[in-house]
């Protein structure tokens, strides 16, 4: 029971997918702007996380060495257009702001490295649940990093006005760098280095160390 | 058990298994859900066309609101009414990619920044019980400074005056040209009248704010949007363009004179 419990909280803080591995960057860029759209999002590469773990988990043991790579990739590809296809029949709206990025969920490095590096290696329920863990840890990084772009960038939380803007009439200035995708740069970076402090041993050793200076003189 | 797996038949069978089943999986999600899809396409495209006439009620179908709406297709050559293909199945958004069906605008003609034109386009009317036009809707759109603008503006019954302005799609900057979506500024439109004493468009975005005290800014014009200057200048040029000669003034005016 512990271990399946490490398998499924582990990725949240411990082996943060984005924070630890900098997996699956691209996408925390792209969608983070609003809270509604970041939800579907997390929620829609969770459930391609686990169940791509979990069917390629289970035939684990026939797929031939050679060909794993492109077999895992059309399991992924295929679970990724059923994806779309709900979103675009239940989901209209939100399916027209996440537009390509759901079609990009494909090459989220977080799918095919657990694919890789754990199901293949692992029975399909145990599998399935670190799919699920690290959907988890991905949808965490990605809502904290979206709670501070909406709330600064836009003045609201789920498209709810928090801080009533100037523009309609406010006080609030909306900081427009926050809706651009280069801050979540700088939102991830900053997440990476609170976990770091709380976490030391996920601190990377350096690659070198300066020496100290020689106190000798120069000849 | 594991040269039995990397031999040559067995690659053969598990590439060929599994891509039938995805597949079988992929193509019956596709189908089943079509339907649903369709209609949510046309749901939107439908909602755009109503708040961008500034017609959206909230707590009401869209559905059930579009009932009062007319779509009918429009020759934008000759400007009159065409029943050249159904309104049901045209699509005006795939024509303007149709060589077929559309034609390159020339460099100098082409101040909104759209490249193509479609020959057929949709608009939209709406009659009151006794058959009078009271509202009529136009696509326009046009380039600002990242994006195509996609929108609609809607016509009074004397086809001058603005009921409604907006755009259902674009790219701008947000904050900046991205506030082309701001309700209020998008109210300064209604009630604007879009042409001239000649009859010439003068329908704009000033850049700055305008004098109340000038009358033919006070009946033509609206406020810029702060950071915006291209955003703005792309939307006086797209509607220089599609409520002008080459747009939809042909039309207009065969609409004014009874017999588009």
């Amino acid at each position: 029971m512990s271990e399946t419990r490490k398998v499924l909280l582990g990725p949240i803080f411990a082996n943060n997918p984005i924070a630890l591995q900098i997996l699956g960057i691209c996408s925390a860029l792209a969608v983070t702007t609003s809270l509604n759209v970041t939800i579907v999002m997390c929620i829609a590469l969770t459930a391609v996380t686990a169940f791509s773990n979990l069917f390629i988990s289970t035939i684990r043991n026939q797929i031939p060495g050679s060909i794993r790579i492109i077999v895992q990739m059309t399991i992924i590809a295929s679970l990724v257009i059923v994806v779309d296809q709900i979103l675009k029949a239940y989901a209209f709206e939100i399916s027209k702001q996440l537009s390509v990025f759901v079609g990009l969920i494909i090459t989220n490095c977080i799918v095919m490295g657990r694919a890789e590096a754990f199901a293949m290696q692992n029975p399909p329920g145990l599998s399935f649940i670190d799919g699920i863990g690290n959907g988890l840890g991905y949808s965490v990084v990605l809502l904290f990093v979206a709670v501070i772009r909406e709330l600064l960038g836009s003045g609201s939380l789920f498209g709810v006005e928090i801080l009533t803007t100037v523009n309609n009439g406010g006080w609030y200035i909306p900081n427009g760098l926050l809706l651009l995708p280069p801050s979540a740069f700088f939102i991830i970076g900053g997440f990476i280095w609170i976990l770091r402090t709380i976490f030391k041993d996920q601190v990377e050793e350096n690659e070198f160390t300066m020496k100290a200076h020689v106190k000798k003189e120069a000849m | 058990m594991s040269s039995n797996k990397d031999s040559i038949a067995n690659v053969l069978k598990v590439a060929l298994l599994v891509c039938l089943v995805c597949a079988i999986i992929v193509s019956t999600a596709a189908v089943v859900l079509r339907p649903v899809q369709q209609e949510n396409r046309q749901l939107d495209l439908r909602r755009n066309i109503l708040a961008a006439a500034g017609l959206l009620q909230e707590g009401v179908s869209v559905q059930e609101q579009f009932e009062q709406v007319e779509t009918r297709l429009v020759n934008l050559e000759t400007g009159e009414f065409s029943d050249e293909f159904d309104t049901e199945t045209y699509n005006p958004r795939d024509a303007i990619r149709d060589p077929a069906l559309s034609e390159p605008v020339p460099g100098s003609e082409d101040i909104a920044g759209i490249k193509r034109r479609e020959q057929y386009t949709e608009v939209y009317l709406i009659n009151d019980s006794e058959g009078q036009l009271q509202t009529l809707i136009l696509p326009i759109r046009g380039y600002g400074l990242w994006s195509t603008l996609w929108g609609f503006v809607a016509l009074g019954s004397d086809l001058d005056t603005v009921r409604g302005l907006g755009f259902y799609e674009h790219a701008e900057t947000p904050g900046l040209g991205g506030e082309v979506d701001n309700p209020s500024w998008k109210e300064q439109f209604v009630g604007k009248e879009v042409y001239g004493e000649q009859g010439n468009v003068q329908l704009a975005v000033k850049k700055g704010t305008v004098n109340r005290s000038n009358e033919m800014e006070a009946t033509h014009m609206v406020d810029g949007l702060s950071g915006a200057t291209l955003t703005s200048r792309g939307v006086t040029n797209l509607i220089q363009y599609w409520l002008g000669e080459r747009g939809f003034k042909p039309f207009l005016n065969n609409l004014e004179a009874g017999d588009a």
